[in-house]
């Protein structure tokens, strides 16, 4: 298939048809709107559902009840409106329901502003809802990878029977960038044998996350944990640029590791042994990986357009061996290579001092 | 002096027995709780329009909490007040199935106000059955938006003032103002008369979605003798005196098309 | 002779005496010499006349669907199927 110059909000909705989404329910919401306004006219053209809910509240449960009956469900949304949908994830998570949720963050806390952002990483990665549970977490930085890990959300969120959140920022949803499409996918006409479709020639089916005995649901979050570890041992993704002989590991993810890239370049051309580590996935965190890297490495500098968050999974997979120093910006500020340069270059400096 | 009879004589055939869609276990309700009524005629109207296997329940957070283990059809439990907007996501998908929800008041009234009214507003191919006892059940009986001016309630203990809590919401009256709306009827399960109205009502109802015309809501007025103190006889009294002067029963809009499927039922 | 009958499953019932106060022969009584598994003391029967009339009245009003209810199939009368 040919490049296309997209918009991200575009190429994830049309990523999504043709991955075979059949239903998808939403809120307008800025910065991911277009996503939404682009299905309006997309899915009834193919026939499939489409539909503005009320409130994100209604569209996430919408969206649970699309789940239950087996199709391909999504929605998207943006900070506020993903913070709405927290009661309906977890009841999503804890039904073993596949399903794929899009965040498209923006400056907070409160209503904040529409600037990109990535100040929900706890929110997804730690506590997407209440109880024990990770949802998967995407973390695409161009257009490309916001197609491509759409996709890989669908397969990974039916493959486990999970959630699936596609953890982008309004930079990610409003620039344009040439990128190339997957082929459109048929709806799949089968349907799980455990969805809901009407108890003809079987026992009733039941989707319900209610267990009452206090044995049961330790069963039930059991089973949580066995699929979180599995997908902890095999899902990790990462990218890297210039570590086989990096001293200082520069850790960024979405937008923020994109501009971090630009930084490295620069350090580099000055000379200074720096490398980016890129999570890919921001759960499961790339410990393996980033654990290994710290073996060579003097210390890291991790770049984020929050107060710091994905810090923590980054200090607990380096455990204390080597520093771990921050750059970031807040309420929607888009950190400048140079400025994360500059950053990169102070805490290099600091090598040098401890001799 | 006749012995009673033990066993049916040979003469003698079943006319009234445990429906089908009724699953055969038990129920938690309290004793005399007109919710298991509300499941028994639920079941016998799945069973007379034989489309169980076509059923799907959306159950809600409150009594009826467990509503999918006691239908022999498949079931799901939604978020308390979203089973409107489940069984939106369901229809939806799968619009040949037939889509049920089945609602206390706090779930229906309280917390999914928004859900219903544009569940509704849409004109869903859905159907509600909304049971209306005017408390809280599941968490001890605190105050409902359908409880009564006066009444007194664990969360309104000196009995519900209009200035601090307003006044009982009537939702059959609000629905049946939207032009989604196709049959908006409230009834009640007091005595006989009443249970067996709430049955065609109910099989209307049903009938309302399987001809996909709109949003069909059946509003049953429920009793809840024990967090009301009230033995189960007193309880129906209750309703009959107390909860129907303030949600007086009838048809608060039944579109012709819904009206001409009530005649052929 | 009776022209019904009913059984109430005692496992079931929860002796909420609805079926006993709708009763229109005013044959039906809560066993107090009984108790089911769950406690309760069950509904049942008391018609040593025959008064029975099989009109289901009792099973109408029993929430929890215990009772099943027996008619004589009398052809002239035509009983029709109820509710």
């Amino acid at each position: 298939m040919p490049k296309e110059l997209l918009k991200g909000n575009i190429a994830i909705a049309e990523a999504a048809v043709r991955a075979g989404m059949q239903a998808y329910f939403g809120y307008p919401i800025t910065p991911q709107t277009e996503l939404l306004e682009y299905l309006s006219a997309r899915m009834p053209e193919l026939g499939r559902t489409f539909l503005q809910a009320e409130s994100e509240i209604a569209a996430i449960h919408m969206v649970y009840g699309a789940a239950c009956t087996g199709v391909r469900a999504m929605t998207s949304t943006s900070s506020p409106g993903y913070s709405l949908m927290q009661e309906g994830l977890s009841y999503i998570a804890a039904s073993d329901l596949p399903c794929v949720v899009v965040n498209m963050m923006r400056g907070g806390p409160g209503l904040g502003n529409i600037q990109p952002s990535q100040g929900d990483y706890f929110q997804m990665t730690r506590s997407a809802g209440h109880g024990d549970y990770h949802p998967i977490v995407l973390a695409p930085a161009s257009v490309q990878e916001a197609i491509d890990f759409t996709l890989l959300a669908f397969t990974l969120a039916e493959q486990y029977r999970h959630l699936v959140i596609l953890a982008a920022d309004g930079q990610v949803g409003q620039m344009m960038e040439p990128a190339e499409l997957p082929p459109l996918l048929p709806v799949a006409e089968e349907r799980p044998v455990w969805a809901l479709t009407g108890a003809r020639g079987r026992g009733k089916n039941i989707i319900s996350s209610l267990h009452l005995r206090a044995e049961e649901e330790e069963i039930a979050n059991q089973r949580i944990q066995a699929r979180l570890l599995t997908i902890c041992a095999n899902e990790q993704r990462s990218t890297e640029y210039a570590t086989d002989d990096a001293e200082l590991l520069v850790i960024g993810f979405g937008t923020a590791g994109r501009i971090a890239y630009s930084a490295v370049e620069a350090a580099r051309a000055k000379g200074l042994k720096v490398g980016l580590l890129r999570p890919q996935t921001l759960y499961p965190f790339p410990e393996d990986r980033l654990s290994r890297l710290a073996r060579q490495m003097r210390s890291c500098l991790v770049v984020e357009m929050n107060a710091g968050q994905m810090i923590e999974d980054v200090r607990l997979a380096v455990a204390g061996r080597i520093p771990v120093r921050f750059y970031g910006r807040m309420g929607g500020m888009v950190p400048m290579p140079d400025d994360v340069l500059t950053a990169i270059e102070e805490a290099y400096a600091l090598h040098a001092a401890v001799v | 002096m006749m012995q009673a009879l033990r066993e049916p004589t040979a003469e003698m055939e079943v006319i009234y027995q445990h429906p089908a869609a009724l699953s055969e276990c038990r129920t938690h309700y309290c004793p005399g709780c007109t919710h298991g009524i509300a499941h028994r005629l639920l079941a016998e109207a799945i069973d007379e329009l034989g489309i169980r296997e076509r059923v799907i329940l959306v159950a809600p957070v409150g009594c009826a909490v467990f509503a999918y283990e006691y239908f022999e059809v498949d079931g799901c439990e939604a978020a308390h007040g979203r089973a409107p907007a489940m069984a939106t996501g369901i229809k939806r998908s799968c619009p040949e199935n037939l889509v049920i929800t089945y609602q206390g008041d706090g779930d229906l009234a309280s917390i999914g106000a928004a859900e219903i009214l544009h569940a509704a507003a849409r004109g869903e191919r859905i159907t509600t059955i909304f049971v209306n006892n005017a408390v809280y059940g599941m968490t001890g009986g605190q105050m409902a938006p359908t409880s009564l001016l006066g009444q007194k309630t664990t969360s309104s203990p000196a009995g519900r003032m209009a200035t601090l809590t307003g006044y009982p919401l009537h939702m059959c009256e609000l629905l049946s103002g939207l032009q989604g709306s196709t049959y908006i009827v409230r009834r009640s399960l007091h005595d006989v008369r009443h249970i067996r109205q709430a049955k065609k009502a109910i099989t209307t109802a049903l009938r309302v979605q399987m001809a996909g015309l709109g949003f069909g809501m059946v509003e049953l007025l429920s009793s809840c003798p024990t967090n009301w103190g009230l033995t189960p006889e007193q309880a129906m009294g209750w309703i009959e005196t107390k909860l129907i002067p303030q949600y007086p029963l009838g048809d608060y809009k039944v579109t012709d098309e819904a009206k001409a499927l009530e005649k052929a039922g | 002779m009776a022209h019904g009958m009913i059984i109430v499953d005692e496992a079931h019932c929860k002796g909420c005496a609805l079926c006993t106060t709708a009763c229109p022969q005013q044959i039906l009584e809560i066993d107090t010499q009984t108790l089911n598994d769950r406690g309760y003391h069950p509904a049942h029967l008391a018609d040593p006349a025959g008064r029975c009339t099989g009109c289901a009245i009792c099973a109408v009003i029993c929430p929890d669907a215990c009772i099943t209810v027996y008619r004589e199939a009398r052809a002239k009368q035509g009983g029709g199927k109820d509710a």
